[in-house]
C-alpha cells in the first residue's frame, strides 16, 4: 500500500503542470471553455461526492464525536436518558491520574518501540537477502506475505496454541534442548515480550515488501561504480543503499509506528491485557473502558491520547527524516 | 572494470579453497543455489506457525496434551467440529465481506475516476487525497468508540448493514488510491473521443472507464474482501449480543471459552485462512496486470 502512496505523490507532482497546460491551450480556442470546464468539474465532484459523504460519516464524525464525548460524562445511561453532562477535563484527569496510567505508558512504549525495531532489522535483512535474484526467490518472497494476509485473530490463535505453557510446541522444543518451559503468556514479566514476538512475526512481511521495493529502485550502476572504487558489502550498504533508501525507511518507520501503537486484536486474543495488566496498552485499555466498563467518556479521552501520541510521533519522525535528508544532500 | 574484477576474484579466493579453481560463473551459480537453500530453510521456519495450524487441525482432540510433529493419525474430527459449530459464523463473515466489497467498489470506483482526470483542475481534490491518507493513520478504536453512539441511535448495532458499512471503511481509502493510480493511465483522448461521439458522463464512466479498469477493480475488490473478512474490531465493538457474529469474533470467544479443543480451533483458523491463501495465489497475477496496465492500447 505504501508503494501506492509514494507513486501517488510523484503522480500529483507530475499532474500540476499538465493541468495548467491543458487549461492554457483550451482557453483561446473555445469560447465556451469556461462553462465546459465548470460542467466537467461539477461532474467530477458528483463522482467523488459519495466518497466524501462516506469519509465524513465513517472517519470525520467518529473523530469529532470522540472529541466531544471525552469532555462528557458519557455512559450506558446516556443511551436511555440522552443526557451526557459536560465535565470539562475530568475524563482526562481520571485517565492520567489512574494508578494504571504509568504502567500503560511504559507497556505501550516498550511494545511499540521494541516491535518496530526488531521488525525493521529483520525486514531489512530479508529485503537485502531477496534483493539478489536466485532460484525460487519470487516464490519465497510471495510466501512471506502469508502472515500479513491472515486475519490477526487467526495468527493470534495459532500463536496462543504454540505458546501454551503445558502443551505448546515452543515449550516442547525448548524442553527437548534442555532449557525448560517458559510461561509465555501467563507470567507478567514474560507476556509483553511474547506479544512482541507475535507482533514482529506479523509485521515482517509488510516491512520487508516495502523495503524490497525501495531496494529494487536503486540503479545497479551505482553499485557497479562503487565496486570499482572498492566499496562492497558493508561499505556499499552504508554509502549507497542506506542514503538512497532513507525516504522508504522513513515511510516504513512512520507507518509501522502508527500501525503498531494501535494494535488491539493480537493483545486481546493472546492475553486480554493480562496477566495483572502486564500487556495492557493505551489501545486495549481504551477498549476496556468503553466497551467493557461502558465509560465511553473516559474511553474517548484515552483513545484521544492515543491518537495525539501517534500523530505527534509520526510528525516528529517525518521532520527528523526530512532534516536528515536535507543534510544528506 | 570488468577485467580487474574478473582477474582479481579467482586469485583472491583461490588460496582459501582446496577445491580446484572454478570458473566465476560456476561459482556464482553455487552461491545462488546456497542462497536458495538458505532462503527455503528461512521461509520454512518463518511459516512454521502456518504449518502448525494445519498440522494441529488434522489431529483429533484425544491427544490433548501434546500435538505430534506430523498428523500420523489423521483425524478430521477438528474440521467436523469446526463446521458444526462455526459454519454459521463463516457464512456471516462471507455475507458481510461481500457486502463490504460492493459498498467499497460502489463508492471507490466513481471517486477514483473523478480524482483521476488530470486535464480538469479540481481545487480541493488534493486536500481530499491527503485526508484519505490520514484516515489510514487513525486508530480503529477511535472510530469504533466515536461510531458506537451513532450506531446505537440509528439501530445499526447488531445488524448486517451496520457491519457492512463499517467494514467498508477498512478498504475505501485504499481502493480509491489503488483504482485512481490505474485510471490516471487511461488516456484523455479515449474519453474525449467518446465525448465527441455524444456519450454522456455517466455513459463514459460505465461503458468505457470501468471495463478498461477491470484489473484494478478486481484487485481492489479482493483486498476489500480480505480487509472486511479480517475485521475483528468492529465485530467486537458494534455488536452486543449474539445475533450477528462473524468468524473472527466467534474465534475470539472460542479462545476464551474452551481452549481445550485445540483441533477444532485450529481447524476453524485453517478454514478462515482460505481467503488469504486464495488471494496470495490469485491476486498476484492481477496486481502484476494492474501495474503493467496492458488493457490500454
Amino acid at each position: 500500500m505504501t508503494t501506492l502512496l509514494m507513486s501517488d505523490k510523484t503522480a500529483t507532482v507530475r499532474r500540476a503542470p499538465a493541468a495548467g497546460g491543458a487549461a492554457r491551450v483550451n482557453r483561446p480556442r473555445d469560447t465556451n471553455s469556461h462553462r465546459v470546464i465548470r460542467r466537467r468539474q461539477l461532474f467530477a465532484w458528483l463522482f467523488i461526492a459519495p466518497a466524501i459523504v462516506y469519509v465524513a460519516i465513517f472517519f470525520g464524525y467518529p473523530i469529532v464525536n470522540n472529541l466531544t464525548m471525552s469532555f462528557q460524562d458519557f455512559t450506558t445511561t446516556t443511551f436511555y436518558t440522552g443526557e451526557a453532562p459536560w465535565v470539562g477535563f475530568d475524563n482526562y484527569v481520571s485517565v492520567v491520574s489512574s494508578a494504571l496510567f504509568a504502567r500503560l505508558s511504559v507497556n505501550t512504549a516498550v511494545f511499540t518501540i521494541l516491535s518496530l525495531a526488531v521488525t525493521f532489522v529483520i525486514g531489512m535483512l530479508l529485503a537485502l537477502f531477496f534483493n539478489a535474484h536466485f532460484k525460487l526467490s519470487g516464490l519465497l518472497r510471495s510466501l512471506i506475505l502469508l502472515p500479513w494476509l491472515l486475519p490477526l485473530i487467526i495468527s493470534a490463535a495459532v500463536w496462543r496454541r504454540m505458546m501454551d505453557e503445558g502443551s505448546g510446541i515452543l515449550n516442547q522444543i525448548l524442553s527437548s534442548v534442555g532449557i525448560g518451559s517458559v510461561p509465555w503468556l501467563t507470567n507478567p514479566d514474560v507476556a509483553l515480550f511474547s506479544i512482541i514476538i507475535v507482533n514482529v512475526w506479523i509485521g515482517i512481511p509488510f516491512t520487508m515488501v516495502i523495503l524490497y521495493g525501495g531496494l529494487q529502485e536503486i540503479p545497479t550502476e551505482y553499485y557497479e561504480a562503487a565496486s570499482l572504487d572498492g566499496a562492497t558489502g558493508w561499505n556499499s550498504f552504508r554509502y549507497i543503499t542506506w542514503p538512497l533508501l532513507r525516504p522508504v525507511v522513513a515511510v516504513v518507520l512512520i507507518l509501522g509506528f502508527v500501525y503498531t501503537i494501535r494494535v488491539l486484536d493480537i493483545i486481546l486474543a493472546l492475553t486480554g491485557g493480562g496477566p495483572a495488566n502486564s500487556t495492557q496498552t493505551y489501545a486495549t485499555q481504551a477498549y476496556q473502558l468503553s466497551f467493557v466498563d461502558f465509560k465511553f467518556g473516559v474511553g474517548a479521552a484515552l483513545s484521544n491520547i492515543l491518537i495525539v501520541v501517534s500523530l505527534l510521533v509520526a510528525a516528529l519522525q517525518l521532520r527528523t527524516s526530512r532534516r536528515s535528508n536535507d543534510l544528506a544532500g | 572494470m570488468t577485467s580487474t574484477s574478473l582477474t582479481s576474484a579467482p586469485l583472491s579466493s583461490a588460496p582459501l579453497r582446496s577445491a580446484p579453481l572454478k570458473s566465476p560463473r560456476r561459482k556464482s551459480n553455487v552461491r545462488m543455489n546456497l542462497r536458495t537453500v538458505f532462503g527455503v530453510v528461512m521461509i520454512a521456519v518463518f511459516l512454521f506457525p502456518v504449518y502448525w495450524m494445519i498440522n494441529s487441525s488434522l489431529q483429533g482432540n484425544e491427544n490433548l496434551l501434546e500435538t505430534q510433529w506430523f498428523p500420523f493419525e489423521l483425524s478430521l474430527e477438528g474440521y467436523q467440529q469446526a463446521i458444526e459449530s462455526q459454519l454459521g459464523n463463516l457464512i456471516t463473515s462471507l455475507v458481510i465481506a461481500v457486502g463490504a466489497v460492493i459498498v467499497c467498489l460502489a463508492i471507490a470506483a466513481p471517486a477514483a475516476y473523478g480524482l483521476s482526470r488530470t486535464n480538469i483542475r479540481l481545487p480541493g481534490s488534493n486536500t481530499f487525497l491527503v485526508l484519505l491518507l490520514i484516515t489510514q493513520m487513525v486508530p480503529g478504536i477511535v472510530i469504533a468508540n466515536g461510531l458506537f453512539p451513532l450506531y446505537n441511535d440509528l439501530g445499526l448495532v447488531n445488524s448486517y448493514p451496520g457491519l457492512i458499512l463499517a467494514n467498508a471503511s477498512h478498504g475505501i481509502p485504499f481502493c480509491i488510491l489503488l483504482i485512481r493510480a490505474f485510471m490516471m493511465n487511461i488516456p484523455s483522448s479515449l474519453i474525449e473521443a467518446a465525448r465527441i461521439d455524444g456519450a454522456g458522463e455517466l455513459r463514459i464512466f460505465v461503458s468505457i472507464v470501468l471495463p478498461i479498469s477491470r484489473n484494478a477493480l478486481v484487485t481492489a475488490a479482493v483486498f476489500a474482501f480480505l480487509f472486511a473478512w479480517s475485521d475483528f474490531l468492529f465485530a467486537l465493538t458494534l455488536t452486543t449480543d449474539s445475533s450477528v457474529v462473524p468468524i473472527t469474533l466467534s474465534m475470539y470467544q472460542f479462545i476464551g471459552a474452551h481452549t481445550q479443543s485445540w483441533a477444532a480451533l485450529m481447524a476453524t483458523a485453517a478454514l478462515a485462512s482460505i481467503p488469504a491463501a486464495f488471494l496470495l495465489v490469485v491476486a498476484q497475477r492481477y496486481i502484476a496486470a494492474g501495474v503493467t496496465g496492458g488493457a490500454v492500447k
